[in-house]
């Protein structure tokens, strides 16, 4: 048997989504790991030996000065245990391989250090995520539909999906259309808000900040940078979407798997190829994972 | 002293804030203030250094793509015409402040200090030019709070013009490289059909972007300055090239510049900082040098001169290679001062950043005469009646006492300013719940009969859980663990988790300042499941109940009291950053709206936790604390904020309520804090903890002292945001964040080891003693020593008088012509039914990934629910179900009624979704706990001030013994709660008082999350039923108060049938014969018929019965105990056969997406889904 990746996910300061991330983790097979950044920045190799590491949604740090900006700048700046910057611990770290995912506020740290899209390929911000057009935080379920065509090809055959969102500054703007272009071009845009029949929006609530594009996710040019901000690790079981009463009395198409939890079970065949059977490792998993069928 | 960086938006760029303060300008002042564009100040000490401010501005707070920044400037808009600053007053939270500091901290990778020297500010700019009474009602009564902000014009026509912004970065889009080597003066030059030089006039002081130096944030203010709502209007900036707002006073109050009267300043001290910076003295944007102060009275701020930054000498003009050495010295010495004599301590102490203290310690001497002792409790806010403070006398009186006091080395026969102050805090109502503890003398007056309650809490509340634990015993189980003798109620899930519960209220400090208010309440509340058992509890999710009078009530408004719409924006404001900063799910709660709760609020926020059932290998749920531990405090600093909050929520409030009661919690810190804390409490680094709210320090180390036998505690320890506060004030400030831990000596240096990496504060404070005494000191000097039994056994117990007559019915009469579709829109529509989802959605409901039933569901994502369920964690599908049951309106009628109809509502609510009761006659795990929460009108006869005192006491008593009545039927115990008993805002001899209100919170363990059921219609096809009978019972109901009708017979709960019902109903669950389950409360069955069939986007074709009640009773009654609940097809028959005649079929559900009714034939309801939801669907404008 293969063994399981291993996964870093950032905790403390202001992180909130840790445990429904290694959560999701768990469930597809991998060996998440749960580090707060106090620790994370003691160490001397801090990446050494994972696979991928994830900054989880929450309001790091507070979010007071603008989403994401203090945990990038530390990210950026602060110098970890043997005096290297963790920026240079993570720039080879992407150069071996490894795997970023950014979810939510952890999205928002990616395009504030520049990591994403990185059409420069200079870690320089080229986009933002801005107030919500609603001007309102919103925690609500949307419509999204993964890009075919883009270089993360792990997550093209996602198809559709439903996840929600959870913020107030989830707002895509690229301030210059050429930059728009440019990642529209390079199939950066992995992820869209659609309305229900599954077309790209710009109308709200469908798409519910004002994305330019109705980006809902973005990758880096190598597909191995990845943020979004709709919620996969808040989807794991059917219980968790708002007309699951409904659903459980069968409603067609639905496999039973969680939409979330397909975006990891394809992030995982990614991470590591080939990749073991999905049911191998979740579906097998006891109690955590499950169909509707009521227990014993 | 300080540089201001200032960060706006880029004009290309949407401004989300400015259009909303547009939007809500014209919406609630009439005002149109045009576009208007918002910047953050971020006011960074001097002596960083320009290339450090440059880079903080640069490469710390600005967003590349959407901010542009500059120093000391405004942007270069010409249109906008007027501007108004808000600042936070001295002591108030300014988190962003702390997270710029932490950003340069990150961007010159050095340790974050202690205390906090980086403030912001907010302004905001208008393209029309408002008048300065604009601007000032803008600030007071839409974008400030006076209490804690304070508010200034800025308002020069031409101000903005000629300001130079930053360059923009070059086309492309890429970010240009720092400190660009621009040439200033071809950006900067005045603008053509601008005034020239010619035109410049000096800037006035006042204009300054800068807070007025004197009252720097942070330094001290006057009790009078904090709480006068008076604007600082200045004067207009003169000239359109007096670009650089800046205050020409701190630069001359350098260190080795004392300043008297208006300062000759150096034109180059006041050139233009927006960088790229050109040569000051010859850029045409230097303003001329004042020849004189334009505008003298407003240097009166500046003259005061108290508080101002004290920074060593600069050792050197800024470099890039100094960056380093610049920072050290900001690390290390930099403090603010306060108007204080220089002493000693602090010379003694260079390299402690530690504030200074002002050591005084007073003496209060007791007087002999009654009225001057009851004067001394009211000017001291102490709240302690004329028994109390004789008790106090009494005490101080026996000579034992003063023969130990003489030997401490304190005033023998008077206490100190502490003193008086711990025993204040500690015999507050707050703390102490006198009344509910107080011997009550009840008379019926319709009997003359005549009882004697001994306690309120311990004959009904505390009696029927020992009642229930004592039951559960017998038939051999026990989940009940820790109830009433910790922060939060403790059950058990299971053999390896605990659920702990606790509900609480914020009223008062949400009245004075709804955000802070409520954010505090949440993030405070939060800490008691922190705080309970040895602590380390992780929080799974969060409930509010609020109460509001209407957003339109249009009531005239007392002096210090805010509008409906401002409270409740504001509280929901404070909710969405106390619980989404806080990663906890709001998962539900409730909003009730009634006039009377328009001068005091009130906001219940509920926490519920888990716990493992042992941390470190023992059971975490107990408190063990021996002599020789440690007292150590964790988390924020200790200022001024929150002084007096114990005695100030234990009276009415007024518009001169205490400012310093207001304090603005910071979730972060308090994140930082529980992780930390769940970290040390399962390495076994923690014994015990216990949060830091009401009385601070003397309450949490008074009680935990109570429990061991005494604590000996060293106030100059405490770590404080600022100096100049005195001893008392340390040890009573409720400064929010802050824990209590109890720690082993030999791991005091892990744990400090443990908090330094997780970027938490602790600090040593004392010890735990058996001497029976807490002793309080400041170094040398005794500030405080009483013994713990006077403190906690010594004061007096109240004894109350309270009376009772039996609520009269008379008949309601109904309008013979009630057109029912149009009162069911009507209803709906109605500030009490209509949808939350414009305040649902800005919280966060699902954080944590747990949420099984969210407070909106259904294929719209728009059904509103009942319960919400929440699974525990990952490893099952255990859940929890939370309901909260409120009725106010109820006790205008009756209210036993109300109390017992608030708890039915919460019971049936988790029975809706899939609870069971607690089984009577045999084991059954699956645990119920509940909190009440009591919010009444001071209910203590005075013949002047409250002549009905005795009627409210009566009322309250009987909602008392309505939760007993309630709790023991239906097996449900209480397991915490708590009374807010002075729930009235007086002005003069006026007095608004909320009307008797409990909340009853229930919490109760789901076996498996997948079965649960939710309210709205599922499939076209299932049958509808009514479950329970319904009964002619209109009083206080939605419809009476919308025909404003009176009379009626009011709900009364049936315990006995109910309780039967709802053990076959959850039978009917676990066979799964249930499609949809949706309670009846307010408006009766035809609102919870719209909210089913639209929440399903399903209609249903319906038939009432023939026979029976009157048409709008039956749609419109608010009989307790019924279900709506829709069956498939194929259990339709076990169903009946379970029910028989308890349900009533009705009809079914139909893919026609109209609610139709008749009876005998004739149409009573037939409208559109669409229309019903129309009239529900209406934003709170929250």
């Amino acid at each position: 048997m293969t063994e399981r990746p291993r996964i870093l996910i950032a905790a403390g300061c202001g992180i909130n989504c840790e445990e429904e991330l290694a959560a999701a983790w768990e469930l597809v097979g991998a060996a998440p790991e749960i580090v707060l950044l106090g620790d994370l920045f003691e160490q001397t190799h801090p990446l050494d030996g994972c696979q991928a590491f994830c900054l989880p949604g929450g309001f790091s740090f507070g979010d007071d000065l603008g989403s994401g900006m203090v945990l990038a700048g530390r990210l950026r700046h602060r110098r970890t245990g043997a005096g290297e910057r963790f920026a240079d611990h993570l720039r080879r770290f992407l150069d071996r391989g490894g795997f970023v995912l950014g979810i939510c506020n952890g999205f928002q740290v990616l395009v504030k250090m520049g990591l994403l899209p990185n059409l420069a390929g200079t870690w320089v911000q080229e986009v933002t995520l801005a107030t919500n057009a609603s001007r309102r935080f919103e925690n609500r379920w949307c419509h999204l539909r993964a890009n075919p065509d883009t270089p993360a090809t792990h997550l093209a055959g996602l198809d559709r999906l439903e996840l929600p969102v959870r913020h107030g500054e989830g707002r895509l703007l690229t301030g210059d259309p050429a930059v728009l272009e440019q990642i529209r071009r390079r199939g950066l845009d992995f992820l869209h808000y659609t309305d229900a029949a599954g077309h790209a929006t710009a109308a709200y609530p469908a798409n519910p900040n004002g994305s330019d594009g109705a980006i809902a996710g973005l990758v880096d040019p190598t597909g191995r940078v990845i943020g979004l901000m709709p919620h996969p690790e808040a989807f794991l079981h059917p219980t968790l979407h708002p007309d699951w009463p409904a659903r459980r009395r069968g409603a067609a198409g639905d496999d039973g798997t969680a939409d979330g939890l397909r975006f990891f079970i394809a992030l995982r065949r990614a991470i590591e190829e080939p990749l073991p059977r999905p049911s191998h490792h979740s579906l097998s998993r006891g109690a955590s994972f499950g169909s509707f069928t009521n227990p014993s | 002293m300080a540089t201001g960086i200032v960060r706006w938006i880029k004009r290309t760029l949407p401004d989300p804030t400015g259009a909303r303060v547009a939007e809500q300008a014209r919406r609630w002042l009439g005002l149109e203030t045009g576009e208007v564009r918002t910047a953050k100040v971020f006011l960074v000490p001097d002596h960083l250094g320009e290339a450090t401010h440059r880079r903080l501005a640069e490469e710390g707070l600005r967003d590349a793509v959407l901010h542009e920044v500059a120093l000391d400037a405004l942007p270069a808009w010409p249109e906008f015409r007027a501007a108004l600053r808000v600042a936070r007053r001295p002591g108030v939270t300014d988190d962003e402040g702390r997270s710029a500091q932490r950003v340069l901290a990150d961007l010159l990778d050095q340790p974050l200090p202690g205390h906090q020297d980086i403030f912001t500010q907010d302004l905001y700019l208008f393209t029309n030019p408002l008048a300065p009474a604009d601007l000032e009602r803008l600030g007071r009564e839409l974008l400030a709070n006076p209490l804690i902000e304070r508010v200034e014009a800025l308002t020069p026509e031409t101000a903005f013009a000629a300001t130079p912004a930053l360059p923009r970065p070059p086309e492309g889009g890429q970010p240009r490289s720092f400190f660009p080597p621009c040439a200033l003066a071809e950006e900067a030059g005045p603008r053509p059909g601008q005034p020239g030089k010619e035109a410049n006039q000096p800037l006035a002081p006042g204009a300054s972007l800068h807070a007025e130096p004197s009252r720097s944030p942070g330094g001290p203010e006057t009790e009078a300055d904090l709480r006068s709502d008076r604007l600082t209007l200045k004067t207009p900036l003169a000239s359109a090239s007096a670009v650089p707002i800046m205050d020409p006073s701190p630069k001359v109050q350098a260190p080795d510049q004392p300043v008297d009267g208006m300062p000759q300043i150096p034109a180059a001290v006041f050139g233009p900082r927006s960088f790229p910076r050109g040569d000051a003295a010859t850029s045409p944007l230097a303003p001329e040098v004042p020849a004189s102060d334009p505008c003298p009275n407003l240097t009166r701020a500046r003259d005061r001169a108290a508080p101002t930054f004290r920074l060593p000498a600069p050792e050197s003009d800024n470099g890039p290679s100094l960056v380093h050495s610049e920072y050290t010295s900001y690390t290390s010495a930099p403090e603010f001062t306060p108007a204080i004599p220089e002493t000693s301590t602090r010379d003694e102490a260079p390299v402690a950043a530690r504030p200074l203290v002002d050591p005084t310690v007073e003496v209060i001497p007791l007087p002999d005469r009654s009225d001057e002792l009851l004067a001394l409790s009211r000017a001291r806010l102490l709240s302690l009646d004329l028994a109390e403070m004789e008790a106090i006398r009494d005490y101080y009186a026996r000579p034992e006492v003063q023969d130990a006091r003489r030997a401490a080395g304190l005033p023998p026969s008077s206490p100190t300013d502490a003193e008086l102050e711990i025993i204040g805090q500690t015999w507050s109502e707050h703390c102490k719940h006198k009344e509910f503890a107080a011997t009550i003398v009840c008379r019926d007056l319709d009997t003359g009969e005549e009882t004697v309650v001994d306690s309120l809490f311990r004959t009904f509340i505390r009696r029927p859980t020992e009642l229930l634990r004592a039951e559960q015993r017998r038939v051999g189980t026990d989940w009940l663990v820790k109830v009433f003798d910790d922060n939060a109620g403790v059950v058990k899930i299971d053999d390896r988790r605990l659920f702990v519960w606790k509900v609480e209220t914020h009223n008062s400090p949400s009245a004075l300042d709804p955000y802070g208010g409520a954010l505090t309440g949440i993030v405070g509340n939060n800490r008691d499941p922190l705080g309970t058992g040895r602590g380390g509890a992780r929080l799974l999710f969060n409930t509010d109940v609020l109460c509001f009078a209407p957003p339109d009530d249009a009531s005239p408004l007392f002096p210090g009291q805010l509008p409906p719409h401002r409270m409740l924006q504001g509280v929901r404001r404070g909710i969405e950053d106390g619980g989404n900063k806080s990663g906890v799910p709001t998962v539900n709660g409730a909003i009730v709206f009634d006039p009377r709760y328009r001068a005091k609020p009130l906001v219940y926020c509920g926490t519920g936790a888990v716990l493992p059932a042992t941390l470190a290998g023992r059971p975490a749920w107990e408190k063990e604390i021996a002599p020789g531990d440690l007292i150590v405090m964790a988390g924020g600093r200790v200022g001024r904020d929150g002084i007096h909050g114990a005695t100030f929520s234990s009276a009415a409030a007024a518009p001169d309520s205490p400012a310093s009661a207001v304090q603005i919690g910071s979730p972060l810190t308090q994140k930082m804090l529980s992780d930390f804390l769940a970290r040390a409490c399962a390495d076994g680094l923690v014994k015990c903890c216990t949060d830091n709210g009401a009385g601070g320090l003397s309450s949490s180390v008074g009680e935990l002292a109570w429990s061991c036998g005494g604590a000996a505690v060293q106030l100059e320890a405490v770590p404080l945001k600022y100096p100049g506060l005195r001893p008392w004030e340390i040890f009573l400030s409720e400064s929010q964040e802050r824990m209590t831990l109890v720690v082993k000596p030999d791991h005091w240096p892990a744990l400090q080891a443990l908090a330094d990496r997780l970027e938490v504060e602790v600090s040593c404070l004392g010890q735990f003693t058996a001497t029976g005494r807490l002793e309080v000191r400041f170094g040398d000097r005794p500030v405080a020593d009483l013994e713990l039994a006077f403190l906690h056994d010594g004061v007096p117990r109240k004894r109350l008088e309270a009376v009772w007559r039996a609520p009269v019915t008379s008949p309601a009469r109904l309008p013979a012509d009630l057109e029912t579709g149009r009162v069911v829109k009507r209803l709906l529509r109605r500030w009490n039914i209509c949808s939350r989802e414009s305040v649902i959605r800005q919280y966060d409901h699902e954080v944590k990934g747990r949420t099984v039933i969210k407070p909106l569901m259904g294929p719209r994502g728009i059904a509103p629910q009942d319960a919400a369920v929440v699974r525990v964690d990952f490893s099952d599908f255990v859940g929890i179900a939370v309901a909260n049951g409120i009725c106010p309106r109820y006790g205008d009628l009756d209210a036993y009624a109300m109390s017992a109809g608030a708890f039915d509502e919460a019971v049936r609510q988790i029975i809706a979704v899939g609870g069971r009761l607690p089984r009577r006659d045999r084991a059954d795990h699956r645990f119920w706990s509940g909190n009440d929460n009591f919010c009444v009108p001071d209910s203590v006869f005075d013949p002047e001030t409250n002549p009905d005192g005795r009627e409210k006491l009566g009322k309250l008593v009987r909602m008392c013994q309505a939760l007993a009545d309630l709790s023991l039927a239906y097996g449900v115990p209480m397991t915490s709660g708590k009374d807010s008993m002075k729930n009235d805002f007086r002005c003069g001899r006026e007095k608004i008082s909320v009307p008797p209100t409990v909340l009853y919170s229930l919490t109760a363990r789901i076996d498996d999350v997948r079965r649960v059921t939710t309210a709205e219609f599922k499939r076209p096809g299932d049958l509808v039923f009514l479950v329970g009978p319904t009964r002619d019972e209109l009083g206080g109901s939605e419809l009476l108060d919308e025909l404003g009708l009176h009379g009626g017979a009011v709900p009364q709960v049936r315990p006995a049938e109910a309780r039967a019902r709802y053990d076959r109903l959850s039978d009917a669950h676990e066979a799964g014969l249930l499609a949809s389950c949706h309670d009846l409360s307010d408006g009766g069955l035809a609102v919870a018929l719209a909210e089913a069939a639209f929440g399903g986007d399903l209609g249903a074709d319906l038939e009432l019965p023939a026979r029976g009640l009157p048409t709008p009773v039956w749609l419109f009654s608010e009989t307790h105990s019924r279900f709506l609940v829709t069956v498939p097809p194929p259990q339709v028959e076990a169903f009946t056969t379970l029910f028989g005649e308890d349900a009533l079929r009705l009809g079914a559900v139909t893919s026609q997406p109209r609610l139709r009714l008749r009876r005998e034939g004739r149409p009573v309801l037939d409208e559109p889904l669409a229309d019903l939801f129309a009239a529900w669907n209406r934003d709170l404008e929250a």
